[in-house]
């Protein structure tokens, strides 16, 4: 049961092969024996996932069932959930019951899903390997030597490892997709406003998107129908209307121009993993598909404008945690001062203190020209790079990674080679395009995700795409030896 | 030495809106503390900011209002401090592209002479909540029903040179954005709230001198007052040969004086910039077009209306002018009566006399224009004389009914038969012996004073009743 793609486990719960009393339990039980070593929830409420699980199954009873009702998901605990903990993997939040439920969350539950637990994640998912979450690190199942990648990577391994049959991220550089590389999976990180950021723990409010991650593009398309859609209470929600983002993924893909920028093939990208990557794009190639060599030539600039554009932002959504209203307070403080450092000292960890302070520096009178300023109209280039590159190709696709994951510990001493891990997912939320990886392959037995990129609101050809692709290969089908025969 | 005093004010108006200027909860005052504070005011994570359109028309109507630049595309920024009643720690406002751009404002004094100040800009942006420092023991309590009321927030040129100036720019400020109906103007609720920028220089001097900022002046007495008493201050240090500290000062209404909160040395980098929650608003001609169909009558239209169509001078003008409410009553009482001048003293002297005596807001006044229309009718043709028409103004105040019916009641109608009247002439000459003779020994010029006399006592024996016109006639008649 647990091996199952959410298309199959749907078909399975409407021919009443099991419940969805059985299968939550099937995953709950598969968190219980292994996510010890995993360490992808933080927060697992049986009772409540049995209880939405028994009210599924009383819906698809009744035939009054959504699309993924009685099927179990697990949310990043960056989404706000009504009566149950949202941490963010901060220390902050660690007592934080949030009254409300993300939208996101509302329209899951209005679909029916069952929510399994609540992901681990990098601290306000700040961070490139999930080593940066109060709770520890993630491991990854393909090799728990090893990072799961992040900010999502609680989501990126609770998949892999089968402790859930899909997942929700937020992607905000590369958070979704530099995992799902990392862990062998799908991730789609949408248009920016494609999925309302209400209830979304704010990270960089003009970068967050929160997506689909599956084993399967058909998986995450059908994430996406529940997902996407103008919500009033997000004023940077797009009003362009939706679809279903199932219709397209039969299509062929003969004739479609995939532009490969030259900037992502240089320097910097390992060589066995271009090696996977040239051979997945020789597949599309074989699909129908037409390569054609693209350039952004303000790729140089992209990870010095997101570590400036990002940490302003997030060093003053993070203003809110001050230990007056709701959180992490500090003991006995002597005065407003000294309630403000100490619980921000003890709340937030190095790498967030870390963006906080750069953001501060960025925002500041006197250097707001050099540095925010400079760093939005750059941002306006890499935006137009992109642009000009769709006037010749349907989609661009490169390397998700630069390599694959990397030992837990190997660079969380030093900050810029983790920035440099996003080094080709980082334009996309600055260009606020959809981006997606899919499994493209192993290097030493490490996943490799392709990364294919879209025009705005074009997350249904980048699904066809994948789709078409996994359609032709298996990669997305393999399991990490280790942990796919563990319980159930 | 001869200062100038350079005054600029900020005038944070709260907007007449039911809901938050980004949430949906009330902004009724005077609730149970934080009963009026959703996730989004509370700054809860995740909780986004959704604009309030009406708070963006209200905007505008001003900017209309004062003829000012709209901005066609404005933005919101955050600016950035900490603050426990500031529960994101940043406020929403608007930095580099305000709504409201430059415009100006006419303002009269009480010589009838008017000025025109210059506005500098105008923006919207949320209001904090309250700290509550006492009743807590030792410690604070917060309160933020008052979190994300919407705010515009007026900035004037240093155009203002006194404190009588300043006060007639706030009056004529709230004067208007009561008839555009935007801000129920309450300075006592706090919906107008007043920082004065204040400097001096010695007279004719072209360049400015350093400023004190005095921060949340909450009514026109204590503008004036703030005015004097930090004219006074900075005088007495410039005179010294001392140096002006630009700084933040708070007014002490209780000791009436400035004292020092913060020195702008050490004040905050609020670190604005362009709010990413919020897109930027965009309106477009017709929008603006459709407001502006939408102004009002304004106060100076009002008043020199009512110099051109009613006669009126320029002060008395702009005094029935002052609201909407107290315009539209003397209209009525001038379409009721007939008479533009006699309605505009009425109203001014009695009416506004006692409203002002009771404290009561025309709203609740227990004279109708009718009524007091009816009365001035009554003057008019003679029915009644000024004097026993206060009378019946007081008992119609006391809610005895309309003129007509109090005259009635109380027998109060002129006297103007003219055999009445002269045996009531008579029965005073005849009484008057003494009186009679001085005046009859007396000259043109002293009769004129002597005549006075027999008036009187003919009104005395008429209660106040008999025509005075008539008895003059009489009486002229009967003494030569």
């Amino acid at each position: 049961m647990h091996d199952r793609t959410v298309a199959q486990l749907m078909a399975g719960l409407r021919d009443k092969s099991f419940s969805s009393a059985e299968l939550t339990r099937c995953f709950l039980d598969r968190i219980g024996a292994l996510d010890e070593q995993l360490n992808s929830f933080i927060s697992v409420d049986e009772e409540a996932a049995l209880a939405a699980a028994t009210a599924a199954d009383a819906r698809l009873a009744a035939s009054d069932a959504g699309a993924l009702t009685g099927i179990p998901i697990a949310h990043k605990d960056i989404f706000c959930t009504d009566g149950m903990r949202t941490s963010c993997g901060s220390r902050m939040l660690d007592n934080f019951i949030p009254p409300y439920d993300a939208t996101l969350i509302k329209r899951f539950n209005a679909e029916g899903a069952v929510t399994l637990g609540k992901t681990n994640m990098d601290e306000f998912a700040m961070g490139s390997s999930n080593e940066s979450s109060y709770y520890g690190p993630v491991r990854n199942p393909w090799d728990t030597n090893l990072v799961p990648g992040g900010s999502s990577g609680g989501s990126a391994a609770a998949v892999a490892a089968l402790l859930a049959p899909a997942a929700t991220g937020t992607d905000t550089g590369g958070s979704i997709r530099q995992p799902a590389a990392f862990c062998g999976i799908t991730g789609l990180k949408p248009t920016y406003g494609r999925v309302s950021r209400l209830g979304m723990v704010a990270f960089a409010s003009s970068l967050d998107q929160a997506g689909p991650m599956a084993h399967s593009a058909q998986d995450c398309a059908l994430l996406l129908n529940a997902m996407a859609g103008h919500d009033p209470l997000d004023s940077t929600s797009s009003p362009e209307p939706t679809e279903d983002y199932t219709a397209q993924l039969a299509r062929q893909i003969d004739g479609l121009r995939i532009g490969l920028p030259k900037e992502y093939f240089g320097e910097g990208l390992d060589n066995a993993t271009a090696g996977q990557i040239d051979a997945a794009l020789k597949e599309l190639e074989a699909l129908g598909a037409t390569l054609v060599e693209v350039s952004l030539p303000n790729s140089h600039l992209t990870i010095p404008t997101y570590y400036v554009i990002a940490p302003a932002e997030a060093s003053t959504n993070l203003s809110r945690f001050d230990g007056v209203r709701y959180g992490h307070r500090c003991a006995d403080p002597v005065d407003l001062h000294d309630l403000y450092t100490r619980t921000r000292e003890e709340g937030f960890g190095d790498e967030v203190k870390r963006r906080i302070l750069v953001g501060t520096y960025a925002l500041s009178a006197g250097y707001y020209d050099a540095y925010y300023k400079k760093a939005q109209q750059v941002r306006r280039l890499i935006k137009q790079d992109f642009m000009h590159c769709f006037e010749q190709v349907d989609i661009i696709a490169g390397p998700t990674t630069p390599g694959p994951a990397f030992a837990l510990g190997a660079k969380s001493d030093d900050p810029v080679s983790m920035y440099l891990e996003d080094v080709y997912t980082l334009a996309v939320n600055l260009a606020g395009l959809p981006g997606m990886s899919v499994p493209a392959g192993f290097v030493d037995d490490k996943p490799v995700g392709l990364q294919l990129i879209g025009r705005h609101f074009d997350e249904s050809r980048l699904l066809n795409v994948a789709h078409q692709y996994q359609q032709a290969t298996d990669w997305h089908l393999r399991r990490p030896a280790s942990i796919a025969g563990g319980a159930a | 030495m001869q200062w100038e005093t350079v005054i600029g004010l900020e005038v944070h108006l709260q907007l007449a809106t039911q809901s938050k200027i980004f949430s949906g909860s009330p902004t009724t005052f005077g609730a149970q503390p934080n009963t009026q504070a959703s996730a989004v005011d509370l700054a809860m994570p995740g909780m986004l900011p959704v604009l309030n359109e009406k708070a963006v028309r209200y905007a505008v109507l001003f900017g209309l209002g004062i003829g000012a630049e709209i901005g066609m595309r404005s933005v919101f920024d955050r600016k950035n401090y900490f603050y426990p009643d500031l529960p994101k720690g940043y406020q929403i406002s608007q930095f580099q592209h305000p709504i409201v751009g430059r415009g100006e404002f006419e303002i009269q004094l009480e010589d009838g002479s008017t000025r025109n100040i210059g506005i500098t800009r105008a923006h919207l942006e949320e209001d904090a909540g309250k700290s509550l420092h006492e009743d807590y023991h030792g410690q604070s309590g917060i309160d933020l029903n008052r979190a994300g009321t919407p705010l515009l927030e007026i900035v004037s040129e240093p155009d203002i040179r006194s404190a009588e100036e300043a006060v007639a720019y706030l009056k004529a400020l709230h004067s208007l954005v009561t008839y555009l109906g935007i801000s129920d103007g309450n300075m006592s609720e706090g919906s107008m709230r007043c920082d004065i920028n204040i400097s001096l220089r010695p007279m004719g001097a072209d360049t400015l001198g350093t400023r004190a900022e005095i921060k949340n002046v909450n009514s026109f007495r204590f503008v004036e007052k703030a005015i004097h008493h930090e004219f006074e201050r900075q005088a007495d240090i410039l005179e010294d040969g001392g140096t002006i500290v630009q700084e933040t000062r708070l007014y002490d209404a209780d000791k009436n004086e400035t004292r020092s909160m913060r020195s702008k040395e050490v004040a905050n980098d609020y670190r604005y910039f362009p709010e990413p929650d919020l897109l930027p608003i965009v309106i477009d001609d017709s929008y603006v077009e459709a407001l502006r169909q939408q102004l009002p009558e304004l106060p100076t239209q009002k008043r020199d209306r009512f110099v051109q169509q009613y006669g009126l001078g320029n002060y008395d003008a702009n005094v029935l002018a002052d609201s909407r409410e107290l315009a539209d009553y003397f209209e009525a009482v001038v379409a009721g009566c007939g008479d533009a001048k006699i309605a505009a003293n009425w109203v001014q002297v009695e009416l506004l006399g006692q409203l002002n005596r009771g404290e009561l807001e025309l709203a609740s006044c227990p004279v109708s224009a009718t009524n007091l229309a009816g009365l001035i009718a009554r003057i008019l043709d003679n029915s009644i004389s000024g004097k026993i028409a206060k009378q019946v103004f007081e008992a119609m105040w006391q809610g005895e009914g309309s003129a007509d019916a109090i005259i009635e009641a109380r027998g109060l109608k002129q006297v103007s038969d003219s055999g009445e009247l002269e045996s009531m002439v008579d029965e005073v000459i005849a009484n008057s012996a003494a009186q009679v003779e001085q005046y009859l020994a007396a000259d043109e010029g002293k009769r004129k004073k002597l005549v006075g006399y027999f008036v009187g006592q003919v009104m005395k024996l008429s209660k106040g009743q008999a025509n005075p016109q008539m008895v003059n006639q009489l009486l002229a008649k009967k003494l030569q």
